[in-house]
């Protein structure tokens, strides 16, 4: 097929951006986007012009690193699905496609498609973790979770961090992101004795990091390629709120 | 070079424990003036850096990605293995060290696979005290399943996202320490060299791919976690930036490299589509608990399917060679990956080959479905059978499965002893970047073990050993002031400037491309004397070319993606012929590397424990000189050496 591109050129941060029109032609549809994009780089390197930079890496959907708007939805048309594993059969020979980067006051663009996602890391180290030495634990099994209990933390542990939620979010909201990784500690057993102290940890750091409120519209689910449920949002609420009740007690 | 592999006396039940106890320890009050420097964040070097940090020592800690989160062990699907014997089917360490042994083809040293055995169990343990959402029954207990190449269930899994749960554990234990400021986190660094003082690692440097600095790094030791070289192949199942850079840098410092050419090539990946294709995708071996493999019986049955005259659906009982399940009747569709591959390989080498390049087989879920329901098969493979759907347009729910082989992993690696250190004294090498455990081939659900044995439970003793043994008044000593980090921080820059100096007309990407054609024809899944000489010669001239030709844009400072790939091109166009160095000298065939001169009458790998019972470790010597073999042997006191059967 043959395409059109416009794509988001940047040099650096602090340079503007436009974007570029590029022709490309005989893309094969089994091609994934990104297999797309590395043709159209051959073709620049060809020419002595500047690759267009993108994050990824494992192009199996998993390590949440690529990261670009396609026609004005995070990680593109399909649903539930990564740049990386999105394919050409699911575009059409003619059209032209815009890609941007992610856009999110906190996550500024170091070039082109290229994003800083660090305030997510920050977050996480904040309390995104249960505190225990290696070698301290006891055996796995001695502590019985309910599967429903495992399944339910698994869920929201499915998210890869790719970032998707903040950039489909008219409020460039970090909710969606925060809540699953709350939501996947809280739920366990194991995770129980940090609890408080986790979700108002990482809800103050996602907030100091320049996120937007969360107002329920629901971008954030519509683009996750995980699929994880704005139900974590609400549970995220529900801890949150009796941590600072308990926490407004403890003060008192 | 001294290849003492330091295994300790005693009874193999027993080393590991009594080669702790002899272990020098470091005051934790001491441990804070130690600087312990990990390269790699995946589980091994994720884990190592969290765990010496929880102990108090000082770690900085570099990875390529935007985030440690991002390592490529997260993408491993399928599971982890421990010597549980949750379910009560016979399982115990030393079966586990046993079948990683035999699965190894004889080719792993022994005392390090039954540590990894012994160490299997804590890992659990510490993944479940950390988070790690791993299935579980009704009941509320952990769920296993039976893995390729076993016959006991003892794979605990998340989902289709083992690597990425187990992953996630250790980035957030990691991440912890990052928030306590006891691991200082370089994100989008790559490490480009090692520095030695006085024969020891105490540094190395490191580019900076955001502004394109490149910085000295100083510490007490050097611990390398980097992966596997899996991309010299161009096309493979690993990441793309998955690269042997920093291996090979330590190799050129004096780290020997250890059986280069042991590659595993994993059985089930999606065909490969064409030539834009950048990356292969593997699906889950856990697939094959339920899915039969298969090919037509007759090569003509197989053109047509190619022709799309004929659907796989249409293809009678009685057209259907279930060949695993035929040649190998005990572990059926379980059989090992090599062999696996190979078996797949021979079908198409037949003719029997389906795909429009005639390089797939059919991986069949009709009967699994009819026996067990939909519904259960969705709730075992459903991610893995979307990604299918995903990639290649077809619904596996109703057609079968199209899979070929693909390269997936790197059981060779730096040489390491027992304490996983290489030749480099202070330099250590855990997971995917050493070669100690899998021996020529690994098994399922083995990858994430070794990771994380070696990143919670190994190095963090090993290294602690190391720093207590140069003692505290050496601790901190070395600074990026001294004149070696000056040196080998000149010769990285030239390299970066002679690289964007050349200006020729061939991209980077190009050169990996025919590279990878090379070593994929010639010391892929089948390897002959005559290939790989050739190959040798043919990889010695795409290096020249590369190195008149090559066509790097953009600048050395900022973002450059271009000069990345070029750097470890350079070292894979270096490696490539390393790898079939070592694939000539083998004149065997084991696990992963099929020598075609040597096989068995019905085309089973056949080794030679006379000759070749030894681990191959190259020296580097020099670019104009052929590199020095030297030989490791491998003693087996505790398994005896047998004909690897899986009939």
């Amino acid at each position: 097929m043959n395409l059109t591109l416009k794509v988001w050129r940047q040099k650096n941060a602090g340079t503007a951006g436009r974007f570029v029109e590029y022709p490309l032609k005989d893309v094969s549809e089994d091609s994934s986007f990104l297999e797309m994009l590395d043709i159209l780089n051959e073709e620049l390197v060809e020419q002595g012009q500047e690759p267009v930079a993108f994050d990824h890496d494992c192009r199996e959907g998993i390590c949440g690193m690529c990261s670009m708007t396609i026609n004005g939805t995070a990680h593109g048309p399909q649903r539930a699905t990564t740049a990386c594993q999105l394919h050409m059969r699911h575009f059409h020979d003619g059209e032209t496609i815009t890609i941007e980067p992610w856009r999110a006051k906190p996550f500024p663009v170091m070039k082109d498609l290229i994003v800083d996602r660090s305030p997510f890391d920050r977050i996480i180290q904040s309390g995104g973790f249960i505190t225990g030495r290696a070698g301290s634990a006891v055996d796995a099994n001695a502590m019985p979770i309910p599967k429903s209990t495992a399944d339910y933390a698994m869920d929201a542990a499915a998210c890869i961090g790719c970032g998707a939620c903040v950039a489909a979010c008219p409020n460039a909201s970090a909710m969606l992101f925060t809540a699953a990784k709350v939501v996947h500690m809280n739920s366990l057993p194991q995770g129980k004795a940090e609890k408080d102290r986790r979700t108002l940890a990482m809800v103050t750091t996602m907030d100091g990091e320049g996120f937007g409120g969360c107002t329920n519209i629901g971008e954030c689910e519509a683009v996750c390629p995980k699929q994880i449920s704005l139900d974590m949002i609400a549970h995220l609420n529900r801890d949150y709120a009796a941590a600072q009740v308990k926490d407004f007690f403890k003060q008192v | 070079m001294n290849l003492d592999a330091k295994i300790p006396e005693g009874l193999i039940a027993e080393k590991w424990s009594s080669h702790k106890f002899k272990m020098k320890l470091v005051n934790p009050a001491n441990r804070r003036k130690y600087h312990v420097i990990v390269v790699g964040s995946g589980l091994a070097g994720g884990a190592a850096a969290a765990s010496l940090a929880e102990q108090g020592y000082n770690v900085s800690c570099f990875c390529y990605q935007d985030s440690p989160r991002r390592a490529h062990s997260i993408a491993a699907q399928g599971g982890i293995n421990a010597a549980k014997n949750y379910q009560n089917d016979g399982d115990s360490v030393h079966r586990l060290f046993y079948d990683t042994v035999k699965g190894g083809d004889y080719r792993a040293r022994e005392a390090n696979v039954y540590r990894l055995a012994e160490v299997s169990s804590s890992i659990i343990d510490q993944c479940v005290a950390s988070g790690v959402p791993f299935a579980r029954e009704y009941g509320g207990q952990l769920a296993n399943r039976s893995f390729g190449g076993a016959q006991v269930s003892r794979t605990f899994y998340a989902r289709g996202q083992t690597g990425q749960q187990l992953l996630l554990g250790a980035y957030a234990s990691l991440s912890r320490q990052i928030g306590l400021g006891k691991v200082k986190m370089y994100n989008r660094h790559e490490m480009l060299d090692v520095v030695k003082v006085d024969g020891h690692a105490k540094g190395i440097i490191v580019r900076n791919m955001v502004t394109g600095k490149i910085s000295r790094h100083a510490g007490d030791c050097v611990v390398l976690a980097t992966g596997g070289y899996g991309n010299v192949f161009f096309l493979s199942t690993n990441a793309q930036g998955c690269n042997v850079t920093a291996a090979y840098r330590a190799y050129k410092r004096g780290a020997g490299f250890a059986n280069p050419c042991y590659t595993q090539i994993h059985p089930t990946c999606i065909p490969v589509h064409g030539d834009q294709q950048s990356k292969l995708t593997l699906m889950s071996e856990s697939l094959r608990n339920d899915g039969r493999v298969w090919a037509p019986k007759s090569a003509e049955t197989a053109r047509q399917i190619r022709a799309g005259k004929l659907q796989a659906n249409d293809v009678p009982e009685d057209g259907r060679d279930y060949y695993l399940e035929r040649k190998y009747p005990s572990f059926g569709n379980l059989a090992p990956r090599d062999i696996s591959s190979r078996a797949a390989k021979e079908a198409c080498d037949e003719g029997r080959g389906i795909a429009a390049t005639g390089l797939g087989v059919y991986l069949d879920f009709r009967d699994a479905i009819k026996r067990d329901g939909r519904k259960a098969i969705e709730e075992r493979y459903g991610n893995l059978f979307d990604m299918y759907q995903c990639i290649t347009g077809d619904n596996p729910y109703e057609v079968p499965m199209m899979i070929f082989p693909a390269v997936h992993y790197a059981m060779g690696g730096l040489w390491v002893d027992y304490n996983l250190e290489s030749t480099i004294p202070g330099m250590f090498v855990g997971g995917e970047a050493n070669f100690s455990d899998h021996g020529a081939n690994r098994l399922g659900a083995s990858a994430l073990m070794q990771g994380l044995a070696d990143g919670y439970f190994v190095l963090p003793y090993t290294v602690g050993n190391y720093l207590g043994e140069q003692g505290v008044a050496a601790a901190g000593k070395v600074t990026t002031e001294h004149p070696a980090f000056a040196e080998v921080e000149a010769e990285v820059q030239a390299r970066m400037d002679k690289l964007l100096s050349i200006n020729g007309t061939e991209s980077p990407r190009s050169f990996h491309k025919r590279l990878g054609q090379i070593v994929w024809d010639k010391c892929g899944m089948a390897r002959s004397k005559e290939g790989l000489e050739s190959a040798i010669k043919e990889v010695q001239a795409l290096r020249k070319e590369f190195w008149e030709n090559v066509r790097v844009v953009g600048e050395a400072e900022g973002i450059n993606p271009e000069l990345e790939k070029a750097g470890r091109v350079a070292d894979f166009m270096e490696f490539g012929e390393l790898m079939c160095r070592d694939a000539l000298m083998r004149e065997e065939s084991c696990g992963g590397h099929f020598r075609v001169e040597h096989q068995t009458a019905d085309g089973e790998a056949m080794r030679d424990d006379e000759n070749f019972a030894f681990v191959g470790v190259w020296e580097y010597l020099g670019d104009d000189t052929e590199p020095a073999l030297h030989r490791e042997p491998l003693i087996y006191e505790n398994v005896k050496l047998a004909t690897r059967s899986y009939k």
